[in-house]
């Protein structure tokens, strides 16, 4: 075993993008039946890690992996614990159901395919994230899945709100992704591990370090928004924009659980501070209230759904932050129920939408006998969820309030809130799984039936394992509870907790849950229309805020791109000769880095001042040339001395190159310029004039003394020497410029030809394109407002199209 | 030598970035063949300077005389002269097009691709 497991656990791991990569293919062969072929991918990797149970549930840990960037001591590599393989076996288990899901629900939908893929990607990124070892893979995937989550929420992106759901939820979870980046880096410096498993090995006292608090606050941002606690819970409710399988999937049973995962993997080395039990439980117990709040004021299934999912990860990042055994262990029995009524109610909410056509509770009604099987789930499920015995959710109910129950003013306040969360979440949970099902018939929904198997399958296979796992805890415990928080804890524990009635403080704490809950339950449009009066009354929370955030970004750029694009050539040329003068000139300044003043009479020929003075003559006529003529001649004039001047300093193959050169320069300069107008003398006023002078003589001067100063610095010959070596001996030429050129550097040569190849064929394209006719383009040319023509394709339409106003707008949706 | 032929460089930097600040694309084209020339200069000078003996190896040497030329900014220059005169040929004619289809050789006038009401870009989502 010990040598095929790796290998075969990489293969687990790459089986959710594999099938993401096959998924539209299949789905076009096959249609929705593709489902039942790509379910076979997670249901594969589900099994592979269940052959890790017995391993893992001695205490043991398995970790493997590949070498990836040795020089930087980065690997791909994976560590299951309990932790770990519980979030592996939910992620496969609930994604199996889900393809199944999903192949019933996108039934004939055009774009099951990519749906398909989108959510086995996900999946194999999520996967990818709860196994991962090495920092760097972790935060790899955990954008992966942020980004998965993006393409799923925007997946109906017709929609307006589901591309702003979207995109917010990106930005969110995405920027919360960077900070965690950043924590991870600093953790990195700090103690120079890249490894989960070895960090938890090592025991550092890391509280103690002076970068601590910035490395918890960072792990935090990333773990708060992934998790949507206050006051980064509103893309949460939001994402419900998705399609109801996502919503079961990644919005409740998995991706939102990342950030409690990584608190409570990092818990044993961030945690056990003041600020860990400050800052955790505050704002736990703060999403778990409002979240609470939040979903009573709904009224659509998925809704009411996400505000409880909202306050169920509150809940969780409050226990998990409380500072005591019993409550990780209770945050961990909650995870686990959680992750199965939830993602069962999703699918029910789902099944009952695909069915009736709506998700507004109030128009629901006596479905139980169009629908008794989604009736059963969606009824076992959200009894687990109010925690009644029996249900798993009972059980970490009682632990919750085990944990709690001490008689510290800290632990009374976080009692009362759990309790009065729990209340309300189990009267939306009560509402939610019963309201729809009983009362009369409604008529207006029209004749309803059970939908297909895969409708169901999913919330009942969950809501039974709710069941089941809470009748014989035993075994739950020993393989999923128990080892899952012993790896939080970082220290063997065992969880016991069982549904036989244990008389105490916590089981009365239950009840009276139970009859809080009922009572709101039965009050619920009370307390509805209490909610929405409460929360209108606080005004526009963060979800308004993050509109205007947009907004202002959208103004400031706008701003910005006027300021430096204002469309005219001279500021943008202007700028860049400023700011290349700057370079020039400032570094000499400050580091007092000057050439040498060099010594005159210097040795210059005088031939040679003959042809320095031809050259400054020809630059001057130029500058100060009147007509084209004069324009051409000084040209010449100029690039002739240059050559001279080559020729004068041993470089004959550059002399003629530049006669050449120049000669066909002013030959086609002659045939161009002709049918140019050159304005007799500089347009520019004087003032103009001067500044201009000013910044070209700035740029003129910082060249000189860099030359100067560069021409004092001692050569480095190394390059030349080598040229110089080999020239003869290998490549055969005595002339070492031909050789350099192509020999030693061919390819960069004929990577020159291709350049001016290039040119030829522009140019020739530009003097082909029949020339548009003059008058209509030029007065349109001042006038037009038209935005995204490019300029070659006017050049080309441009006659034949009289109005290219009308033509941007289709090119670009309205968004 | 070396501190004259700095000067004259300096000269065509300054000459050619006048040249290109100028509104009118002609202008700006001979800025940027002066441009061409001051930065092939500035290689050749900054390479070392040595009169009149070129970087060929004598019959029967195995290797340059040491009063040679530096072979190295030769072969870099050679191509920046190429590329150069291809980057003016496309210039002019493009100018040269410019001129022609926009009628206008001022850059203030060309304003196709950035329009001066460009419309504010969508708010929404």
């Amino acid at each position: 075993m010990a040598a095929t497991t790796p290998a075969l656990t990489f293969a687990a791991l790459m089986l959710p993008f594999l099938a993401a990569l096959l998924a539209p293919m299949l789905s076009r062969l096959m249609g929705h039946r593709a489902a039942l072929v790509l379910a076979l991918a997670p249901a594969l990797a589900c099994l592979h890690f269940l052959s890790f149970l017995p391993e893992i549930a001695a205490g043991e840990s398995a970790t493997g992996g590949y070498v990836w960037v040795p020089s930087f001591n980065l690997s791909f590599s994976w560590f299951l614990d309990g932790l770990s393989l519980t979030f592996a076996l939910l992620i496969t288990g609930i994604g199996t159901l889900i393809v199944l899901y999903s192949g019933a629900y996108m039934k004939g939908h055009p774009q099951q395919g990519r749906f398909l893929a989108f959510i086995l990607f996900f999946m194999g990124a999520m996967l990818g994230l709860v196994v991962s070892d090495s920092f760097l893979m972790l935060f790899v995937y955990w954008e992966l899945t942020s980004i998965a989550s993006f393409l799923l929420i925007g997946f109906d992106h017709d929609r307006a709100e589901a591309r702003r759901a979207a995109l917010q939820a990106l930005v969110v979870t995405g920027g919360g992704g960077l900070a965690l980046l950043a924590g991870l880096v600093l953790l990195w410096n700090v103690t120079g591990i890249t490894q989960l498993s070895l960090l938890l090995h090592s025991g550092l006292p890391l509280s103690a370090s002076p970068q601590y608090f910035a490395i918890l606050l960072l792990v935090l941002a990333g773990c708060f928004t992934k998790s949507a606690q206050f006051p980064f819970h509103f893309w949460l409710p939001n994402a419900m924009q998705a399609p109801t399988p996502v919503s079961a999937y990644l919005h409740s049973a998995t991706m939102v659980k990342a950030g409690v995962y990584l608190l409570m993997r990092l818990q044993p080395v961030l945690g056990d501070t003041p600020a860990w039990e400050i800052l955790l439980p505050f704002f736990g117990g703060i999403t778990l209230i409002s979240g609470a709040l939040l979903g009573l004021r709904q009224t659509d299934l998925k809704m009411m759904l996400a505000y409880t999912t909202m306050a169920s990860l509150g809940l969780m990042v409050m226990l998990t932050g409380f500072g005591s055994d019993h409550a990780i262990e209770a945050a961990v029995l909650y995870l686990i129920a959680h992750s199965l009524f939830k993602g069962a109610l999703f699918m029910v909410a789902g099944a009952i939408d695909h069915e009736t056509g709506t998700r507004e509770i109030s128009k629901l009604g006596g479905l139980r006998k169009a629908m008794p099987v989604t009736f059963a789930a969606a009824a076992l499920a959200a009894l687990s969820m109010a925690g009644l015995p029996l249900f798993f959710g009972f059980l970490a109910k009682e632990e919750i309030y085990l944990a709690l129950v001490d008689g510290n003013p800290r632990a009374i306040f976080f009692l009362c809130l759990a309790v009065i969360g729990n209340a309300l979440m189990g009267a939306l949970a009560l509402a939610i799984g019963f309201k729809p099902f009983l009362g009369p018939n409604r008529p207006d929904l029209g004749p309803v039936h059970e939908g297909p198997w895969g409708l169901w399958l999913g919330p009942v296979v969950l809501a039974l394992l709710g069941l089941l796992a809470g009748v014989f805890s035993g075994t739950a415990h020993q393989y999923f509870s128990t080892p899952m928080a012993s790896a939080v804890l970082h220290e063997n524990t065992v969880i016991d907790i069982s549904t036989v009635p244990h008389l105490g403080l916590p089981l009365l704490l239950s009840v009276l849950t139970l009859i809080l809950a009922g009572l709101v339950l039965l009050q619920l449009e009370t307390a509805r229309g209490l909610m929405r009066r409460l929360f209108d009354a606080l005004g526009p929370g963060p979800d308004r805020g993050f509109d205007h955030a947009v907004q202002g970004l959208i103004r400031l750029s706008v701003v910005l791109t006027r300021i430096l694009q204002p469309g005219r050539l001279e500021i943008y040329v202007t700028a860049t000769f400023i700011l290349l003068a700057l370079t020039l000139l400032v570094p000499p300044f400050l580091f007092n880095e000057f050439p040498a003043m060099p010594a005159f009479p210097q040795t210059v020929a005088l031939h040679e001042w003959v042809f320095l003075g031809i050259a400054v003559i020809g630059v001057a006529a130029v500058l100060r040339a009147a007509d084209r003529l004069t324009a051409i001649v000084a040209l010449g004039i100029q690039g002739f001395a240059i050559a001279v001047l080559f020729l004068l300093f041993g470089a004959p193959d550059l002399s003629f190159t530049q006669f050449m050169v120049e000669t066909l320069s002013v030959v086609i300069l002659a045939l161009v310029m002709t049918r140019l107008r050159l304005t007799p003398s500089d347009h520019r006023p004087l003032l103009q004039r001067l500044f201009d002078g000013t910044i070209a003589l700035a740029c003129g001067t910082g060249f000189t003394l860099l030359l100067l100063k560069s021409v004092e610095t001692p050569f480095d010959n190394a390059l030349t020497d080598f040229f110089n070596a080999y020239s003869k001996v290998i490549a055969h030429g005595a002339n070492v410029v031909n050789v350099i050129i192509v020999d030693f550097r061919g390819v960069d040569t004929l990577g020159e030809i291709a350049v001016v190849m290039i040119t030829g064929l522009a140019v020739l394209a530009l003097v082909r394109v029949r020339a548009g006719t003059k008058t209509e383009l030029g007065a349109g040319g001042a006038k037009r407002t038209a935005t995204a023509i490019p300029i070659g394709k006017t050049a080309a339409k441009a006659p034949t199209t009289k109005a290219p106003q009308a033509k941007p707008s289709t090119g670009r949706p309205d968004r | 030598m070396e501190t004259p032929l700095a000067i004259l460089i300096g000269l065509f930097f300054s000459a050619a970035i006048y040249l290109m600040l100028s509104k009118f694309t002609v202008r700006i084209l001979l800025g940027v063949v002066l441009l061409g020339n001051g930065v092939n200069l500035l290689l050749f000078t900054a390479g070392g300077l040595t009169r009149s003996v070129p970087a060929i190896i004598p019959a029967g040497a195995d290797t340059l005389s040491h009063t040679a030329a530096n072979p190295l900014p030769q072969a870099l220059i050679l191509t920046a002269i190429v590329i150069s005169f291809s980057f003016f040929a496309f210039l002019l004619v493009l100018t040269y097009r410019a001129f022609q289809d926009l009628g206008s050789d001022n850059s203030d006038e060309m304003r196709l691709a950035e329009p001066r009401d460009e419309p504010s870009p969508p708010m929404g989502y």
